[in-house]
């Protein structure tokens, strides 16, 4: 996920631009930010605000309801682990502790390396082949603590 | 010759890609003559990757194939239908498959997705081209007769919901699809985004055409990257093809769709809280009425149906009412698409008409659990569905059974559990979760799940329990009495049922480090 950007508010701006006269437009810009950055970024706030004729506070509001949108950049690997009821009833609770003694995190947090974000999801639509993770992006179903081990191992082994 | 790979998300979860690429370039390596094809899921997961090949009886099954079986395969000569372990003979003489009764899902799987040549071949935009010649208020006379009843959750007649759309006027109307998916053990929208886009598109055109809405909007979870993908492609593909525009295969009427991606809220599929998501605004739930057919998106009267609901619209035009109203028992017509999910051995997609019981889709389609111990529970209807003992099992699959059984059919997702669950703790997660995606806009559901999640807490480390159990009682009466939406007036639904069904759980001894172990995870962060 090396090919996230630092935050630059010019670029922030074309984003916004591109987007702001559609209908609704406030969520497709939280998303085009998102997918650019890897989070909002504060200074996004008042830009947003004003591209759209709202106030701060709706935009603050708006971002926090989601748990998508992150608020501080992450590591340069994301693992989401599904904690829904399929997955529940297949381990994913073992294993989400699993995953946290490996890494040494809580969900929701990023290693001290900056290697990687842990994340909780509400199911992947994945719950027929459970326990479902996502890593950066792509899906993988009937995942063991081995083949989560091996998942980490092999990005820490490409360095 | 076609080999056909599915693209479905779930079977790419499980290694598709690796074992098309595969295939693919021993084809290219030895020059052979055949195409591999992407299609969607036929949702038999258990045998995902699933590979099928053309051949003149028909296609023939091989599955789960890895990248080292797909080369075996070969060896085996399998393109020539040479015997191999792996093989599970025709697709369609499968059991599982050849027993359902595939409605909504009758090409899922079958055909190409973004092919819409592929799409028409299979008797696609029949129902359409029969809707175009009929009168709006007799489309929505047969949406109403087949008895179609919406399969996001709450069973609300369609054909009602459209002809308020209808008889309101308005100089703008829309159709939203709420394409959030968020229950767990639900995956029957997600498949057919993946794996049949296009007649999502053609019911959505109908619900236009019917209904006098030329826009229309399709929300999806942001957790489903690859349906969003399919259906923006599909979209595109159905404009370039004259259906969908400013004049709908030719017929003068204007509709087009848009897609949009939500961003992880649970309740955002509740239909209130999508409109005002859409809108571009803190996705709070809305006090109803008024009703979003007569108050909707950007206040202009909105159809809000399921992707399973407008999925199935174009089969009732085609075939007529009576025959989606011939399936199906009770009030309950046509199909359900039962989702087996969670500790299944033989987890997918069954579609069948309403009426079978809980036993039949868990042990004849099903096969029991996966893990091969005794099954205990069984969620029905997703994380505000209740929790059924074996004792309930004989429950038909239909809306008023479950809902004398204080249950919810609600998407069709059936996940089970062997005898390891605690239900103490499937309760407390359901008050968690409740409390995790709570809009926050009334009291009873805001505050109502965190003092939930404490009580239970306070319950399995066998503090004071009776007590706490009466405490737990009053909560859920609170919740279900004084909460605006369904987050919170249906939680109880799986704490009460837990308590009822299983009270030894919540009678055990407290589990050794307990306080440790837990305070971790009461931790409610978002
Ligand atoms: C908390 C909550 C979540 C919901 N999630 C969904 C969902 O993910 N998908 C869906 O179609 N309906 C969902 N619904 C139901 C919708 O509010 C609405 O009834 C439905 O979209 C109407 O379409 P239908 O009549 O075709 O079912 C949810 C309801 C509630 C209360
Ligand atoms: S019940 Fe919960 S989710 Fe529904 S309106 Fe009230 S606070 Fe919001
Ligand atoms: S519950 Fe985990 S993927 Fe659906």
């Amino acid at each position: 996920m090396s090919v996230l950007k630092t935050w630059d508010p010019e670029r922030a701006h074309e984003l916004i631009e591109e987007l702001q006269n559609l209908p609704g437009a406030l969520l497709p810009i939280l998303h085009a930010l998102h997918e650019d950055f890897g989070y909002i970024d504060e200074g996004a706030v008042s830009m947003v605000a004003r591209a759209l004729n709202i106030s701060q506070a709706e935009v603050h509001g708006t971002i926090s309801f989601y748990h998508d949108f992150r608020h501080s950049p992450p590591g340069e690997h994301v693992l989401k682990i599904c904690r829904a009821e399929a997955c529940q009833s297949m381990g994913c609770d073992q294993l989400i502790r699993h995953v946290e003694g490996r890494l040494g995190v809580n969900r929701g947090e990023t290693t001290a390396d900056g290697s990687f974000t842990l994340e909780q999801v509400f199911c992947l639509g994945l719950c027929a082949t459970s326990p479902a993770v996502m890593l950066d992006g792509k899906l993988y179903g009937r995942v063991s603590q081995d083949v989560v081990d091996f998942l980490i191992g092999s990005i820490r082994r490409r360095g | 010759m076609k080999i056909f790979v599915p693209g479905d998300a779930a079977a790419l979860a499980v290694g598709a890609d690796p074992v098309a690429q595969a295939i693919e370039s021993r084809i290219t390596s030895e020059r052979m003559d055949a195409q591999v094809i992407r299609n969607g899921s036929r949702g038999l997961f258990w045998l995902e990757p699933l590979v099928e090949v053309e051949t003149p009886e028909g296609r023939i099954a091989y599955g789960p194939v890895s990248v080292d079986a797909a080369a075996e395969l070969f060896d085996a000569g399998f393109l020539h239908g040479k015997p191999h372990f792996l093989c599970r003979g025709l697709t369609e003489d499968i059991p599982y498959l050849k027993k359902q009764e595939r409605l909504t899902f009758a090409r899922c799987g079958i055909i190409e997705p973004l092919s819409i040549a592929d799409y028409i071949a299979h008797d696609g935009y029949r129902g359409l081209e029969r809707a175009l010649d009929m009168e709006p208020a007799a489309i929505v006379e047969e949406v109403s007769a087949s008895g179609l009843r919406g399969r996001g959750g709450a069973g609300f007649p369609s054909g009602i919901k459209w002809r308020t759309v209808l008889n309101t006027p308005a100089d703008q109307k829309y159709v939203v699809c709420n394409a959030d998916e968020g229950d767990s053990g639900t995956y029957a929208d997600r498949m057919i985004m993946e794996g049949d886009p296009f007649v999502l598109i053609e019911g959505m055109t109908i619900a236009g055409i019917a209904v006098g809405a030329t826009r229309g909007y399709i929300y999806v979870r942001s957790e489903y990257p690859h349906a969003f993908r399919t259906l923006r492609r599909a979209i595109q593909i159905a404009q370039q093809n004259g259906y969908l525009g400013a004049s709908v295969a030719g017929s003068g009427k204007a509709f087009d769709i848009e897609v949009r991606l939500g961003a992880g809220a649970y309740i955002c599929g509740e239909e209130t809280s999508l409109l005002e998501s859409l809108e571009g605004k803190r996705p709070q739930i809305r006090p109803k009425p008024p009703l979003p057919a007569i108050r909707g998106l950007f206040a202009k009267p909105t159809v809000v149906n399921n992707v399973i609901s407008l999925a199935t619209a174009p089969i009732i035009l085609e075939k007529g009412a009576k025959f989606y109203q011939d399936f199906g028992m009770g009030k309950s017509r046509g199909t359900l698409t039962i989702q087996l999910a969670g500790n299944v051995k033989y987890g997918g997609l069954v579609e069948k008409a309403f009426g079978l019981t809980l036993r039949e889709a868990i042990y004849d389609y099903g096969g029991g659990t996966a893990s091969g111990r005794p099954l205990r529970a069984v969620q029905v209807g997703g994380p505000l569905g209740a929790y059924f003992p074996e004792a309930l099992l004989d429950t038909p699959l239909d809306y008023e059974a479950f809902a004398a059984q204080r249950g919810l059919v609600g998407h069709g997702g059936i996940v089970v559990f062997d005898d390891t669950v605690d239900l103490a703790r499937q309760a407390r997660f359901a008050m968690e979760f409740c409390a995790i995606e709570s809009c926050g806009k009334c009291t009873p559901c805001r505050i109502g799940s965190t003092r939930g999640v404490e009580v239970i807490d306070r319950i399995i480390a066998n503090e004071d329990r009776t007590k706490n159990l009466r405490l737990l009682d009053d909560l859920c009466e609170l919740m279900l009495d004084g909460s605006l939406c369904a987050l919170g007036g249906l939680t109880p639904y799986p704490v009460l049922s837990a308590i009822q069904h299983f009270p030894e759980d919540f009678t055990k001894p407290a589990p050794p480090f307990h306080a440790k172990g837990e305070s971790q995870e009461t931790s409610l962060w978002r």
